[in-house]
């Protein structure tokens, strides 16, 4: 007889948790034993060491997408340089993408290593007031796969918030992987011993990257992550010779824009597509920079401005409200 | 064991489609790839272990079916003109398709080994695996689970960049 099947998407608490094991969503795990039988919960020095860490950090934006290749890193790169542009801002980029780490490449510091010092890890430093740190600069060749599993991952990432000194920091932006998994759930808790602003989901405008957009967008509601916006990237294509527009990746559910209006978000801006784009990533530079008249900066800054503002205005009303 | 190797066992061969990079076109590739060997007269199936971000319901227009159960396991979901394409994927084991999953990598690999073992695959030439991008819990999980069966290697996806 046909039964049908469906799954119990009751979320793991966390290795870590006080719940582990404990929790209802546990029931069936392979790792229930284990967790129930592990420690009583969050170490209380441990989440001290981070608060202390990321207290002065005034803005965290974790930038997100469901979907792989979307261009979350090309964002955060961009975003972060945005930032930057404002000397008397200083502003920190977390690579926490363990596997296939871009953002040393994009911003032009591969080969660079991670030096310690007495009060931590240093950041690779682009500008004198941006910071960068990713598993990249721990390679010894770029070539290296680091294949671990999600515990190690966690780890890692609990190293970089708790042992780099970043200082004071105006803007903290964190790249994360595609998924909803170990890293996203990982940087969620850690996180929570300062404040996030917010996460910006990246798409692109086809239904297959929005289906998977979708999910990301629960994600955050499930972990009561605030949703500053959407940015959809590929959004068409002006040929720079007869400035026709083509839909490369035509949406044909009606794009990010459709999406929003359905789930109640904003939508930060579209940016269409630009060779140019690509290549200053592959090159390390900030697209920006490099072709500041390309309508796709223009949409990129304009969506910088709103992050910004979005943050301004948040940072106000907590004040208010302290 | 026994019934560990029964539901693969009439498998000829197994392709893993991988990348390390998200949005190249792995599940574009693997379900050209199947339908292309269905089109030519193989039996086909599709194991999608991109358990946070499934595609390949949508690809083949299935996204709303649903898993039953038989004697030796989890029946495949029929796809493709003819529905011969045997395709199992978590996309059709969510009650609503936006739902996210959010597991740790413990969880997933018990469901990619399930996914492995419990499946009622029956003979098929070709068996496509279409992966998450990375070189994590989901692809560890997914060579342990195949190394006692016919691996015949790894397509890789990438775009020029």
């Amino acid at each position: 007889l046909a039964a049908h099947l469906s799954l119990s998407l009751a979320e793991c608490p966390g290795t870590g948790s006080a719940q582990a094991g404990r929790a209802a969503a546990c029931q069936g795990c392979p790792n229930q034993g284990l967790c129930a039988a592990g420690a009583a919960g969050p170490d209380p020095a441990e989440a001290a060491e981070l608060r202390a860490r990321l207290r002065a950090v005034r803005h965290t934006v974790l930038v997100l997408s469901g979907k792989g290749g979307v261009g979350k890193s090309t964002f955060s790169a961009l975003l972060a340089h945005g930032l930057a542009a404002d000397e008397t801002k200083q502003v920190a980029l977390l690579d926490i993408d363990i596997c296939g780490p871009s953002i040393p490449k994009m911003m032009g510091l591969e080969g660079e290593q991670v030096h310690q010092s007495g009060s931590g890890w240093s950041p690779v430093y682009v500008e004198e007031n941006l910071g960068v740190m990713s598993v990249g600069f721990l390679l010894s060749s770029p070539d290296d796969a680091v294949i671990w599993r999600g515990p190690k991952k966690n780890g890692l990432i609990k190293q970089f918030l708790r042992d780099v000194d970043w200082g004071e920091v105006d803007y903290l932006i964190v790249d994360t992987p595609p998924g909803t998994s170990d890293e996203h759930l990982s940087i969620v808790q850690y996180l929570s011993a300062t404040h996030i602003d917010g996460a910006v989901i990246v798409t692109t405008p086809q239904e297959v990257s929005l289906q998977d957009v979708r999910k990301e967008i629960n994600f955050c509601r499930k972990v009561k992550l605030p949703i500053i916006g959407v940015v959809e990237n590929m959004s068409g294509f002006v040929c720079p010779k007869c400035k026709n527009e083509s839909q490369i990746f035509p949406p044909t559910t009606g794009g990010a824009e459709k999406m929003c209006q359905n789930l109640s978000v904003s939508l930060l801006g579209k940016v269409p597509l630009d060779p140019q784009i690509g290549k200053s990533c592959d090159r390390g530079q900030s697209f920006l920079a490099e072709a500041p008249e390309s309508p796709a900066t223009l949409s990129y800054r304009n969506i910088i401005q709103r992050i910004q503002e979005y943050c301004e205005q948040h940072h106000f009303q907590e004040e208010k409200i302290m | 064991s026994l019934a560990e190797r029964a539901n693969l066992a009439g498998v000829r061969h197994i392709v893993l489609v991988l990348s390390g990079k998200g949005g190249v076109g792995k599940s574009t590739l693997s379900t050209q790839l199947a339908l292309a060997l269905r089109s030519a007269g193989n039996r086909v199936g599709i194991l999608d272990v991109d358990l946070c971000g499934p595609s390949i319901p949508r690809m083949l227009r299935a996204q709303d079916s649903a898993v039953h159960q038989c004697d030796s396991g989890w029946v495949p979901v029929g796809v493709g003109q003819d529905s011969a394409i045997a395709l199992m994927s978590i996309g059709f084991l969510l009650e609503r398709p936006d739902d996210a999953v959010v597991w740790r990598g413990p969880k997933k690999n018990a469901l990619i080994k399930q996914f492995v073992t419990d499946v009622a695959w029956g003979d098929l030439d070709f068996l496509i695996v279409d992966t998450p991008p990375g070189t994590s819990d989901e692809h560890i999980s997914t060579v342990e689970a195949l190394r006692p069966h016919r691996l015949l290697g790894a397509v890789l996806v990438t775009t020029p960049q």
